[in-house]
C-alpha cells in the first residue's frame, strides 16, 4: 500500500547494512574511550590552577618568611622593601581604605539601583537599563585608571585643594563605580527570587510600594544583598589598575584619603614591573603580599559563598 | 472609626503615598549615576582623544614624542594575544563544561571541581599574573614571551567560558538527547551531532565576552612582562610583545599633560574593539535564540 | 525478514518472542517503581500497557531498551531477555539494543535539523553515508510513516516548521530509518490533536505488519482499538495482562475492572 514498483526492484536491508558497517566503526569505538579521558585532563586543568596558584604563592612567600620572620611581616608598619623595611600594615590599611570608600559610593548606589529595577521600573525599562549597567562591569579596568587621574582627581583638586595628586579618595570613588553593577546585579537577583506573594500580601494591606521594598523584600533578599556585598568587597581589594594608577605608590600608614598610599595590588605591579631580580627580596617579598591577598580575597569569596548558601536553604 | 480621627489617617496616608514618591525618585537618580558616570567616562575619552585618534595612530610605532606615537604595537600584541587565548581557553573550557555536564557522576570530586572553578573566577587576575610568571616565565624558562602571556590570560578567562559553555550545554532540551540515545547513538555522536549544533552559539557568546575581559587585562599582563616600549608587532610565540591595556598604562603614567591625550586615543581604539566584540555576540546571541 | 512473511501470511501460527521479562523490580533511589514484573512480549503484535498515572508504566517501557538508565539513582533487579539475549548483560551493548529497539516519545521531539538530516540521523550515525542509500532510505521511512507526500517538497527545510502531529509522525520516520525489530511507543498521541491522533493509530495498524509495537497510553479507548493485547499497571505492579478483548471484556481482576470502568485513575 505505501510502497511502490521503484523500492520493490531494489529492496536495502538497514540493520544488515548497519551490521555491515560495525567493523568500520570500530575507530569510533576507541575515540569513544579518547575523548572523556581528554575532557577529564581539561577539567583537572581547573584544579591544577589553583594548585599551582597554592604551591607558587606559598613556596616563594615562605622563603621570604624565612629570612624576614612572618610576624614581623604581619605586624610591620613600615613598609619600603628597597630599604629593607617589609612590615604589611601600611598595604593593608591602604587596601582597607580603598574598600571602605568604594563600598561606601557603591553600596547605596547599586541597592538603590537594585530596589528601582526591582520593585519600581517596568519591565521595559529593567530591560534597557541592566545591560546598559553591566557595561560599566566591562570597562576595561585601566581606561578607570585614566579616568581616575584625569577627571576625578582635578575635580576633588577644586574641592580639596590641599588634596595630593595621587590619592585614595578618587581611587576608591572610582573602584566603587567599577563594582556598582556588580551589587545593583546581584541584589536585584536575590530581590526578584522574593516570591511575589509576599509582595502582594504586603500591598494588599495598603502598604505602599517604598513599606513593600523596605519592610518586606530587602529583609527577605537580605542575605542575598550581603552575599553580593561581600563579593563586591572581594572584587574592591583585588582592583589593581585603578589603584595604581589613581592612588599612588606611597605605603603610608593613614586614614586619611587625601594622601598617596598604596594597596597590596599596587605593590605587586610595583615590586614586579623594576628591574627586579628573580631570587631577590624584593622578589620574593612581591609573592608574600601576594599570599595575603589571595587569602583576604578567598576569605571574602568562600563568605559570600556560604551566605548564599544559606539564603537558598530558606526558600 | 476605633476612634481614629478619619482626616488624621487620611493626612497619614497623604505622607506616606508622599514619601514612596520622594524615595521612588531618589531610587531612580541614584540607579542613572551608574549610567551618568559612564557617559561621563566615554565624553572624556572622546574629548580628550578625539584630536589624537587618527588613521595614522592605529598604524604608527610607539615613539617617544606624543606627537608622533601610536598604538600599533599594542593592537598588533593585543591580536596575537588574541590568537594564542582564544583557541587555548576555548578548548580548555568547552571540554571542562562537556566533561562535567555529560561524563562527570555526581560525586565529591565532582563537586570540588565546581566550587574550585568558582573560586578561581573570584582570584584576582593579578594573582594569575603570579602563577604565570612563576609558573610559565621561569619554572618553564618561556620567559616574557607571547605564549607565557597568553597562556596566562587563558587560565585567567577559563573559568568565565567553562560556565558559559556549561549554561549553554544545560539548554539544550532533554527530549533531544533521549531521541538521540533512542536511536542507538552513543554518547559521543550525540554530543558531536545534537549537543554541540544547539550548544554552540551560547558557547561563542560566552567566550566572546571572556575574550573582552581578556583584551581589557592589564595587570597580569605587566606581571609576565609585556613590554611597554616596542617597536614591532609579535611574529610567532616567543617574541617579546606589548598590548594595548599595556600602552594606555604607561601613557597613562607619564607626568607630562600631552600624554593623556594619547592615553584617550589609545582607550577609544581599546573600546572601539572591544565594542565591535559584544556586539558580534549580542548579533549571534540574538541571530540563534529564536531556533531551539 | 523471513520471519515477517511467515507471521503475515498464518496468524495462527505461534509467535516468537521479543521479550522475555521475569522478576523485574526497579527503584528510583529508595522508591521502588516497579514489583516483580513478568511477561512476555510476542513478535508482530501491538502490546498496549494502561494505567493510572505514575503507576510505572512508563519507566517499564523505558526499560525495555534500558533508556530509563539515564537516570543515574536508577537500580535494577531481574532479567529481561530480547530474542534469548539478556539485556542486562555487561557484553550486550545499550547501543546495539536500541539500535534494535526503536523509541517514539511522547512529546514529539525532532532535532533542530531539516526534515531529511532528521530522518537520516539514525542510518548516518550507524555508519551509512552513501548518499543515494541515504536518500532511498530517507524517502521509504516517510513513506511508510505516511508523511511522505506533505513534506516531499521541504525535506530540506527545518522540521521545526511542521505541525505537531506532521512532527510526531517524522519521529516515527526517524525510528524507522533504522528499520528496528520493536518500537516503543510512550503516549505518542497525548500530544497531538484528534486527526493527528487518528492518523498516529492508524499507522500503527499498518506498522504491526512488519514491527513488533508496545506502546503505552492512558487512553483506554486507543488501547482498545489498536492493540492485540494489554497490559495493566497499577502502582508498580503489572495486575493483568492478556488479550485487549478479553481484559475490556471479562477482567480477572477487581482493580482492571474498577480501572476499565473508570472507577478510579
Amino acid at each position: 500500500m505505501m510502497g511502490n514498483i521503484k523500492e520493490d526492484k531494489q529492496k536495502i536491508d538497514v540493520q544488515q547494512m548497519i551490521n555491515e558497517k560495525k567493523s568500520t566503526q570500530n575507530n569510533l569505538k576507541i575515540i569513544e574511550k579518547i575523548v572523556p579521558v581528554f575532557l577529564f585532563l581539561c577539567a583537572a586543568l581547573s584544579i591544577l590552577t589553583t594548585v599551582g596558584i597554592l604551591f607558587t604563592l606559598l613556596r616563594e612567600s615562605i622563603t621570604f618568611f624565612g629570612e624576614q620572620g612572618f610576624f614581623s611581616f604581619i605586624t610591620g608598619t613600615k613598609w619600603n622593601p628597597w630599604a629593607g623595611d617589609f612590615g604589611v600594615l601600611p598595604l593593608i590599611t591602604g587596601t582597607l581604605q580603598i574598600t571602605v570608600i568604594s563600598i561606601l559610593v557603591a553600596l547605596p548606589i547599586g541597592l538603590a539601583s537594585a530596589i528601582f529595577l526591582s520593585e519600581y521600573a517596568s519591565d521595559k525599562v529593567r530591560r534597557t537599563i541592566k545591560p546598559t549597567l553591566e557595561v560599566l562591569a566591562g570597562v576595561p579596568t585601566v581606561v578607570y585608571g585614566y579616568f581616575a587621574v584625569s577627571f576625578v582627581t582635578p575635580i576633588l583638586r577644586s574641592i580639596f585643594p590641599e588634596i595630593g595628586i595621587f590619592n585614595a579618595l578618587s581611587a576608591g570613588l572610582v573602584v566603587g563605580i567599577m563594582i556598582v553593577p556588580m551589587i545593583a546585579s546581584l541584589s536585584e537577583d536575590a530581590m526578584n527570587s522574593v516570591p511575589t506573594s509576599l509582595r502582594e500580601g504586603a500591598l494588599a494591606l495598603g502598604s505602599t510600594r517604598l513599606e513593600v521594598a523596605l519592610k518586606v523584600v530587602v529583609p527577605a533578599a537580605f542575605s542575598g544583598i550581603v552575599a553580593a556585598t561581600v563579593l563586591a568587597i572581594s572584587r574592591a581589594i583585588g582592583e589593581t589598575m585603578i589603584v595604581t594608577i589613581a592612588a599612588g605608590a606611597s605605603p603610608n600608614l593613614t586614614f586619611d584619603p587625601l594622601v598617596s598610599i598604596q594597596t597590596l595590588t599596587a605593590f605587586i605591579v610595583q615590586g614586579i614591573k623594576g628591574d627586579t631580580t628573580f631570587g631577590s627580596m624584593i622578589y620574593y617579598s612581591v609573592y608574600a603580599v601576594g599570599m595575603t591577598l589571595f587569602v583576604f580575597t578567598l576569605a571574602m569569596n568562600l563568605l559570600s559563598q556560604y551566605i548564599a548558601r544559606k539564603f537558598r536553604e530558606e526558600y | 472609626m476605633l476612634g481614629m480621627d478619619e482626616t488624621k489617617v487620611q493626612g497619614r496616608i497623604k505622607n506616606r503615598q508622599l514619601l514612596n514618591k520622594i524615595f521612588r525618585t531618589l531610587f531612580f537618580f541614584s540607579t542613572l549615576i551608574g549610567l551618568i558616570v559612564l557617559v561621563m567616562l566615554l565624553a572624556r575619552v572622546l574629548t580628550q582623544g578625539l584630536g589624537w585618534f587618527d588613521w595614522e595612530f592605529i598604524t604608527t610605532m610607539p615613539a617617544p614624542f606624543a606627537d608622533k606615537t601610536g598604538i600599533l604595537a599594542g593592537l598588533g600584541g593585543t591580536i596575537a594575544l588574541m590568537i594564542v587565548v582564544a583557541p587555548v581557553s576555548i578548548i580548555v573550557g568547552v571540554s571542562t563544561a562537556l566533561y562535567l555536564e555529560m561524563y562527570a557522576r555526581q560525586n565529591k570530586l565532582t563537586r570540588f571541581i565546581q566550587v574550585n572553578i568558582s573560586n578561581l573566577a573570584g582570584v584576582p587576575s593579578i594573582v594569575y599574573g603570579l602563577l604565570g610568571l612563576t609558573f610559565f616565565v621561569y619554572m618553564l624558562q618561556m620567559g616574557y614571551t607571547l605564549i607565557a602571556g597568553g597562556l596566562t590570560l587563558s587560565l585567567l578567562i577559563l573559568p568565565v567560558i567553562i560556565v558559559a559553555s556549561q549554561e549553554a550545554i544545560r539548554a539544550v532540551p532533554n527530549d533531544l538527547l533521549e531521541a538521540s540515545y533512542g536511536m542507538g547513538a552513543t554518547k559521543l555522536q550525540t554530543i558531536v551531532r545534537v549537543i554541540l549544533p544547539a550548544a554552540i552559539p551560547g558557547m561563542i557568546t560566552g567566550s566572546i565576552l571572556a575574550l573582552s575581559r581578556a583584551i581589557g587585562e592589564t595587570a597580569p599582563l605587566i606581571v609576565v612582562g609585556a613590554a611597554t616600549t616596542i617597536y614591532s608587532v609579535p611574529d610567532g610565540l616567543l617574541s617579546k610583545y606589548s598590548a594595548m591595556p599595556i600602552q594606555i598604562y604607561y601613557w597613562v603614567s607619564k607626568p607630562q599633560a600631552e600624554w593623556q591625550f594619547v592615553a584617550a586615543a589609545g582607550i577609544m581604539v581599546l573600546l572601539i574593539v572591544l565594542l565591535l566584540m559584544n556586539a558580534t555576540a549580542v548579533f549571534i546571541r540574538n541571530k540563534f535564540q529564536k531556533r531551539l | 525478514m523471513a520471519n515477517n512473511t511467515q507471521a503475515q501470511t498464518s496468524n495462527q501460527q505461534q509467535k516468537s518472542t521479543v521479550f522475555d521479562v521475569t522478576d523485574l523490580n526497579l527503584w528510583y533511589g529508595e522508591d521502588q517503581a516497579l514489583y516483580d514484573i513478568n511477561m512476555n512480549i510476542k513478535q508482530n503484535e501491538v502490546t498496549a500497557i494502561i494505567g493510572p498515572s505514575g503507576c510505572g508504566k512508563s519507566t517499564y517501557l523505558k526499560t525495555l531498551n534500558r533508556m530509563v538508565e539515564t537516570v543515574p539513582i536508577v537500580r535494577i533487579s531481574g532479567s529481561i531477555k530480547y530474542k534469548d539475549s539478556e539485556i542486562f548483560d555487561d557484553k550486550y551493548k545499550k547501543e546495539d539494543l536500541r539500535t534494535k529497539v526503536g523509541m517514539v516519545f511522547q512529546k514529539p521531539n525532532p532535532f533542530p535539523k531539516s526534515v531529511y538530516d532528521n530522518v537520516a540521523y539514525g542510518p548516518r550515525i550507524h555508519g551509512i553515508r552513501d548518499k543515494k542509500t541515504l536518500d532511498q532510505i530517507v524517502e521509504k521511512s516517510l513513506r511508510d510513516a505516511a508523511i511522505w507526500d506533505e513534506v516531499k517538497d521541504r525535506l530540506n527545510e527545518n522540521a521545526y516548521g511542521l505541525s505537531g502531529g506532521q512532527q510526531q509522525r517524522l519521529c516515527i520516520a526517524r525510528c524507522l530509518a533504522i528499520e528496528p525489530d520493536v518500537i516503543l511507543m510512550d503516549e505518542p498521541t497525548s500530544a497531538l490533536d484528534p486527526i493527528s491522533t487518528l492518523k498516529v493509530e492508524e499507522l500503527v495498524q499498518e506498522l504491526k505488519k512488519k514491527y513488533s509495537i508496545i506502546i503505552v497510553t492512558h487512553n483506554m479507548q486507543q488501547a482498545a482499538r489498536i492493540s492485540d493485547k494489554t497490559a495493566f499497571f497499577l502502582n508498580g505492579e503489572m495486575v493483568e495482562f492478556t488479550e485487549t478483548d478479553t481484559l475490556f471484556s471479562t477482567p480477572s481482576d477487581k482493580r482492571t475492572e474498577d480501572y476499565i470502568t473508570g472507577r478510579f485513575g
